[in-house]
Parts: C-alpha cells; sequence; structure tokens
C-alpha cells in the first residue's frame, strides 16, 4: 500500500461512513517529519485516484510544522526536520511531540 | 463540504497493530532490518542465522521489489523464508507480512527478522508490528545518511554500522557517523561490525539474545491463542 493509496482508501471509508459517492478536493495536513514529500504525493495522487471516487479531485496539501520538547532549556519548539536543533539554544537533546501526522482534514464532496 | 480528522496511514497501522499482538502473544521478537541497496543486509542475516541457529526458531521475511535471490540465500543456511515481492512497491507494508506469517512456521520463543526493500525513506513511515526498527548503513556510504535520510535514523532504535573491515581502507570516521545519528536521534544505539570478518558480531548477537529472551516471556500457552483478534 502506497501513501496515495492509503488516501484513496482513507476517502472510500470516508464515503461509506459520511454517505458520498464522489470526492471533488481534498484538504490533506502533513506534518514536517512525516515521511513523505507533499510533491511526490501531489504528483502520483491523480494516477491512484483514476477509476476511483477520487478520480479528477483537487489535493490541497498544507505542510505544519512539528513540535518537540527541548530537554535542555524546557521549551516546547517548532522543528521542520528531524535532526536541526533547538531554534532556541541549538541542543539536539529533542523529544518529538508532533509532526508525522498525514491528516485528511476536510473534503469537498457531492 | 464535509469535515474529517483520519491519518491516511491508519489502515496500515491497524494491521501493524494486529501483527504485534500476534508477536507478543507467540513471544516472538521481531526486527525490521532497512537500508540502502547493497549495505549488507542479506550477508549480515546469513550469518547471524548461522551463528545463533539451535538456540532459538529464527525465521525471515524478504522484501524484494523482483528477485527471489536474498530468499534463496537464506533458505541455504535451513532456517525458513518467505519472499514478498513488492513489485513497483518501495517498501513492504504490514498488511503484507501479516500475510507472510501464514507461509511460515511458529517460530513462538523465537525470532523473526523482516528485511525491508533497500530504500532509506519509505520504509521509515510504515510500522510492520516489529519490536525494532534496525538500520544497517555500510562504511562505503557518506557518514551523513543519517542527516540526509533522517526520517528513517530517528525511526530505528539501532544503527549497525557494517563492512568495518573496509574501514583501513577508507576515509570513514566512524565517530562522525554515530555523531550525526545521534543528532538525529538522541540516545540512539549504534554497533560497528563486519558481516564478512565476523569482528564486532558478537556484541549484536548478544542483543539478539536479549531481545528473544524478553520476548518469550510474553508468550501467551498456546491453547489460549485467538491469533489475529
Ligand atoms: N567488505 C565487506 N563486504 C560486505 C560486508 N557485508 C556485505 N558485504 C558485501 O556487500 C554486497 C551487498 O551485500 P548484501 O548482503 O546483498 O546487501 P543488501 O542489499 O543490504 O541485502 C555484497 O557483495 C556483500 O558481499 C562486509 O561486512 N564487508
Ligand atoms: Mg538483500
Ligand atoms: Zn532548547
Amino acid at each position: 500500500m502506497s501513501l496515495c493509496e492509503g488516501l484513496v482508501q482513507t476517502l472510500e471509508s470516508q464515503a461509506a461512513a459520511q454517505h458520498f459517492s464522489k470526492v471533488h478536493k481534498v484538504w490533506l495536513e502533513i506534518g514536517a517529519l512525516a515521511t513523505i514529500e507533499p510533491e511526490a504525493m501531489k504528483f502520483n495522487f491523480p494516477i491512484v485516484a483514476r477509476g476511483t471516487l477520487a478520480e479528477g479531485a483537487e489535493l490541497v496539501t498544507e505542510l505544519v510544522d512539528g513540535e518537540a520538547w527541548c530537554l535542555q532549556c524546557s521549551t516546547r519548539v517548532a522543528v521542520r526536520r528531524h535532526g536541526d536543533g533547538c531554534p532556541n539554544c541549538g541542543s539536539y537533546q529533542l523529544q518529538i511531540l508532533e509532526g508525522q501526522q498525514m491528516r485528511v482534514k476536510q473534503l469537498e464532496v457531492s | 463540504m464535509v469535515q474529517v480528522e483520519q491519518d491516511i496511514m491508519s489502515a496500515n497501522q491497524r494491521h501493524a497493530d494486529v501483527n504485534r499482538r500476534v508477536f507478543a502473544g507467540r513471544g516472538i521478537f521481531v526486527i525490521n532490518l532497512v537500508s540502502s541497496p547493497g549495505s549488507g543486509k542479506t550477508t549480515l542475516l546469513v550469518k547471524t542465522i548461522e551463528a545463533l541457529k539451535g538456540e532459538f526458531p529464527i525465521g525471515v521475511i524478504e522484501g524484494d521489489q523482483q528477485t527471489g535471490l536474498d530468499a534463496d540465500r537464506i533458505a541455504a543456511t535451513g532456517a525458513p523464508a518467505y519472499q514478498i515481492n513488492t513489485g513497483k512497491g518501495c517498501h513492504l507494508d504490514a498488511h503484507g507480512v501479516g500475510h507472510a506469517l501464514e507461509h511460515l512456521p511458529d517460530l513462538r520463543g523465537g525470532l523473526l527478522f523482516i528485511e525491508n526493500v533497500g530504500n532509506l525513506v519509505c520504509p521509515a513511515g510504515f510500522d510492520l508490528g516489529e519490536a525494532h526498527k534496525v538500520v544497517v548503513l555500510s562504511t562505503t556510504e557518506g557518514e551523513d545518511k543519517p542527516l540526509k535520510y533522517p526520517d528513517m535514523f530517528y525511526a530505528s532504535d539501532l544503527m549497525l554500522l557494517n563492512k568495518a573491515d573496509l574501514l583501513p581502507y577508507l576515509d570513514f570516521s566512524v565517530e562522525t557517523a554515530q555523531g550525526f545519528a545521534r543528532q538525529v536521534h538522541p540516545g540512539m544505539e549504534c554497533l560497528t561490525l563486519s558481516a564478512r570478518s565476523g569482528e564486532g558480531m558478537e556484541a549484536w548477537l548478544e542483543w539478539l539474545r536479549q531481545g528473544v529472551t524478553a520476548a518469550s516471556a510474553t508468550a501467551k500457552p498456546k491453547v489460549l491463542l485467538s491469533e489475529g483478534t
């Protein structure tokens, strides 16, 4: 299962649960630490969506920062990439709290 | 317009959770081995199986895009191996691993290796139900791989630096590579070894033995098992 197939599966399960049959637009939130390139996702989605309820649908991706707890300066900080230091103090002793999500937020459907 | 709050990885996660429960019920220690192509995963598995066989059951799931060659190399050791051909897919997923289990004997109280597709990107995001991802980096690759592929080094609990036998001939600093790995993943465990010469293998084998001992303590008696639930 590729990530795009995961997205189409998610849309299919939502269609069953929320009673719609066609998806026109998808808003997808991507955490900065998720294992995915938004551009690759945009490129692949139309191909995987062909012949499904999401054929021809537009994909809008929103990249959001990850969050971590800095053990050095004891603050909650934003992280854009694993291996980046704390924006406050430069320490690498960061505990990742959030940022790996690839979450469907909203759909335009009929 | 409808509102949704659903992660697109949730389907894979559900399968991974089922696998993890099956592994816990049978007390199997499961390793998801990841690396670039050619880092030495299959060679390391062959040497590891040869050293540990007889101590507990060992099986292997091989992920490969095309051939069954790696599974054949494993089978030559006498350990059961099942090959998943991923075709164009660049990683294994939890659903495929769940089905692969049907083709392997009961490894109760033992060790299951999953050799993932050689790729440092996509496998990072796919939980297969393993106890640990273990990333193999070889000395012929750049020391900066952890910084170039941070998601994989963050997802892995142990880094094996392989091909240590080549260190005298290369301009590769073990310290620098480990430093980069720990920059991405603070506190990450790192071992240096050579699958070819055998140096450093004992620490890796000991790490595996401890994992197997801990995992087998959770096994439920066979009669009480209701698997896949
Ligand atoms: N010098 C040296 N070569 C190794 C070592 N481990 C594996 N190799 C070689 O590296 C190549 C790729 O190994 P393989 O196990 O197929 O890598 P995989 O793609 O990660 O499964 C083969 O030619 C191996 O013989 C090692 O410790 N030292
Ligand atoms: Mg291999
Ligand atoms: Zn800080």
